[in-house]
């Protein structure tokens, strides 16, 4: 990794001075996650708009079924909270444990995925149908990108956790806590989709 | 946590290109990202006046001769897109922020040096895939707006490649804006504090803080539209029971805040560049602080007022007239504050201040229409009409533009190491201001006749006030000439401008010119006030 992104060191004068500042990567990290949430304000105005005034025609479907995706909040949920677990058994340097722990992460993401999938075949809409069904493929498949990205970055950090010669360690935590930063921001967004799109 | 990191790796500069190869790199430096940024913009800016030129040709004769008329609407188009998109946002955000900035706050680069490069990298080709639409199957057609249904229904490849390519832009200006708060906010110098900052800093703090909340909502509507165009369903088109409005709320939600986006930044950049040229402090420095903030939140709820015929219901109507009318507040404390700095000043005459007073003087007038257009019987009167095109590039033209061309004369010492020539400028100036006032001040008179805006033909009567608008622009594209000389001149032989030519006090001007790479060659100089004209140097704090 080069340093300019995160901090300029800078030679002065030919000496060994050095300046040294706070990381303020976590910062642009938080403001980016700001920007993206601001993305999906946009969409859930969007929605409750339509639903207050667009009057779906005669004999629209546009029933969900709760189990899968309340299975669903419960699995990213959880998968908070074992991304937590791995956070902590970095910190004491325990690696494999952190490995196993964000493996398994991973793993709930995968299956939160695959049940979305499932979701989507096994509806009576398609995405054309209306703009009840248009809105939902577009939130829910906006934050199905989001959890992809987000299985892939914990998929990556998890392999830089290894023992011998892994990049991530207890010195170096902030690969792992800005994925799990995103992470969380991804399930507080699923929160709130499924308050508004199942729930209301 | 701080990162301590080995200074044998941090010192890439060497594997950078050297002299004018490095503007064509992928450098990491601010000043060089800057420069970057205003050449691209200014490329860009002379392919809009050239469309922009066809269209006051197509105008000064009622009939469509010039270009048939779905071309005029590609050209009118590409043209406020690209002076948005490519020229405006772009300079007065990218080039002046990433060049000033790291001055300002004391820093060696910006906050995050490789996705600023990244964030200048997206421009160039988004800009020319956007001009390069036109040669496939057409270029979009639907105005900078792209209202749906007329987005929907007009030639899709166009449109499709409009979308990507702001898309593309609306990330770059997300990257700028993350970059210029983390490094405002946390870049500065130890020791220097928020309100000794100079102006300019408060005013791209307040305008990143725009484009992060509000561009996302563009990008999320334009995924929209975009789904509307390829994939038909139906979110924006009535005859599959979407809603058109949706789309102008959650495109106003961005576009009001980017008119701010474009603006703010000027405001900051002429509140550093009176005090020099005046030899006074800046009159009011909280005061100002405290309107860019204001106009930050207020800019934020106003934007319906651009929907006041879209069936917008009364509660509506009346909210976004008062909110848009309380904006006028902070705006004219700044106005007055610049009248007072400039108030029994030193003041000298020369292209960078003439720009500037030009700028005050074109923005009042741009202002006091936009007040006139809150109001909802006048706007239901004059809407779309060509006093909205008046009123708006007083804003962005008079305002704008007359800003970023006074902080080239400004700053241009300062980049090159060169004086730009005077009298040249004074001309400069004179063509441009003459051709500004003579191209928009008539079409006042047509919106208020009722000329609509968009449309390549007019009724005959239009036709005399439409030829002095027309000549006006003639003036306005002639005036390029001069600064074009005058740069190229300069850079070649110009005076030699020392490391301070204008006695200035901000922080750039306490380093050679143009600066070493990493800024400063030792400790960066803590100045805790910027505007400290007129004072013994004793005095100084």
């Amino acid at each position: 990794m080069t340093t300019l992104d995160s901090s300029k060191e800078i030679q002065k004068n030919n000496s060994e001075a050095t300046e040294t500042h706070e990381d303020f990567r976590m910062f642009g990290l938080i403001t980016f996650l700001i920007a993206d949430g601001m993305t999906f304000a946009g969409f859930f105005a969007a929605y409750l708009t339509y639903k207050a005034v667009n009057p779906l025609p005669d004999g629209a479907i546009y029933e969900l079924e709760l189990p899968i995706p309340t299975l669903n909040t419960i699995l990213l949920l959880v998968s908070s909270a074992t991304f937590h677990k791995a956070g902590k058994a970095l910190l004491k340097d325990k690696n494999s444990d952190s490995q196993k722990w964000l493996f398994f992460t991973a793993f709930l993401g995968i299956i939160f995925l695959i049940c979305q999938l499932f979701e989507y075949f096994h509806l009576p809409f398609g995405l054309t149908d209306n703009l009840f069904a248009s809105t939902f493929y577009a939130l829910t498949g906006f934050h199905g990108l989001h959890v992809t990205l987000g299985t892939l970055m914990i998929l990556i950090i998890a392999w830089q956790s290894r023992i011998n010669g892994g990049r991530l360690t207890s010195q170096n935590m902030f690969p792992l806590e800005a994925v799990e930063l995103y992470w969380h921001f991804v399930d507080g967004i699923w929160v709130i989709l499924f308050i508004i799109l199942y729930l209301l | 946590m701080t990162i301590s990191i080995d200074p044998q790796k941090t010192n890439n500069e060497s594997l950078q290109p050297k002299g004018w190869l490095r503007y064509f790199s992928f450098s990491l430096d601010h000043k060089v990202i800057g420069i970057q940024y205003l050449v691209c913009g200014f490329l860009f800016y002379l392919i809009g006046g050239t469309l922009a030129s066809a269209i006051r040709i197509e105008l000064a004769s009622p009939m469509s001769d010039f270009m048939p008329r779905d071309v005029y609407n590609q050209v009118l188009t590409l043209h406020g897109t690209i002076m948005i998109f490519l020229w405006i946002v772009p300079v007065v955000n990218g080039a002046f922020g990433n060049y000033l900035i790291p001055f300002y706050v004391g820093a060696r680069d910006m906050a995050f040096p490789r996705l600023n490069a990244v964030a200048f990298w997206l421009i160039p080709p988004s800009g020319l895939m956007l001009v390069a639409s036109y040669f496939v199957e057409g270029a979009a057609q639907a105005g900078w707006t792209a209202y749906p249904p007329l987005s929907i229904t007009t030639p899709q490849s166009g449109q499709i490649i409009w979308i990507l390519s702001v898309l593309l832009l609306g990330g770059s200006s997300i990257f700028g804006g993350i970059n210029f708060i983390a490094t405002i906010i946390k870049l500065r110098r130890p020791g220097l504090k928020l309100m000794q900052l100079p102006m300019y800093c408060w005013a791209m703090l307040g305008t990143s803080l725009l484009v992060v909340l509000s561009t996302p909502v563009l990008a999320g509507t334009l995924i929209l539209l975009s789904f509307d165009i390829i994939a038909n369903t139906g979110f924006f088109n009535p005859v599959l029971g979407g809603n058109v409005v949706v789309y102008q709320h959650l495109f106003w939600f961005y576009s009001h805040p980017a008119v701010y986006i474009m603006v703010l930044p000027a405001f900051g950049l002429v509140s550093e560049i009176l005090p020099v040229h005046a030899r006074k402090p800046l009159f009011g420095y909280t005061t100002m602080v405290f309107s860019i903030m204001g106009i930050v939140v207020l800019g934020l709820v106003v934007w319906a007022h651009h929907m006041f015929t879209s069936g917008t219901p009364p509660w509506m109507r009346l909210f976004f007239t008062i909110a848009t009318a309380f904006i006028a507040v902070p705006t004219g404390i700044k106005f007055f504050n610049w009248v007072a700095t400039l108030w029994g000043g030193k003041i000298s005459i020369n292209s960078a201040m003439l720009f500037s007073c030009g700028f005050i003087i074109n923005f009042v007038f741009g202002g006091i229409t936009g007040v006139a257009l809150a109001q909802v019987p006048f706007d239901i009167h004059v809407h779309d009409t060509y006093f909205v095109v008046a009123h708006f590039h007083y804003i962005v033209y008079g305002g704008t533009v007359f800003i970023i061309f006074s902080s080239i004369y400004h700053w241009f010492p300062k980049v090159t190491g060169k004086m730009l020539n005077e009298k040249l400028g004074i001309l400069h100036f004179i063509i441009t201001f003459i051709g500004f006032n003579l191209c928009f001040a008539p079409q006042h008179w047509l919106g208020l006749n009722g000329m609509p805006r968009r449309v390549a033909e007019y009724d005959p009567q239009f036709q005399f006030v439409n030829q002095i608008s027309s000549l006006g622009a003639l003036l306005m594209a002639i005036s390029t000439i001069p600064f074009l000389i005058n740069v190229f001149l300069s850079v070649r032989n110009g005076k030699e401008a020392g490391d301070n030519p204008w006695n200035a006090l901000t922080p750039e001007w306490l380093t050679s010119s143009p600066p070493p790479v990493e800024n400063w060659e030792g400790e960066a100089p803590l100045v805790e006030e910027p505007y400290g004209y007129g004072k013994e140097i004793s005095e100084r704090k």
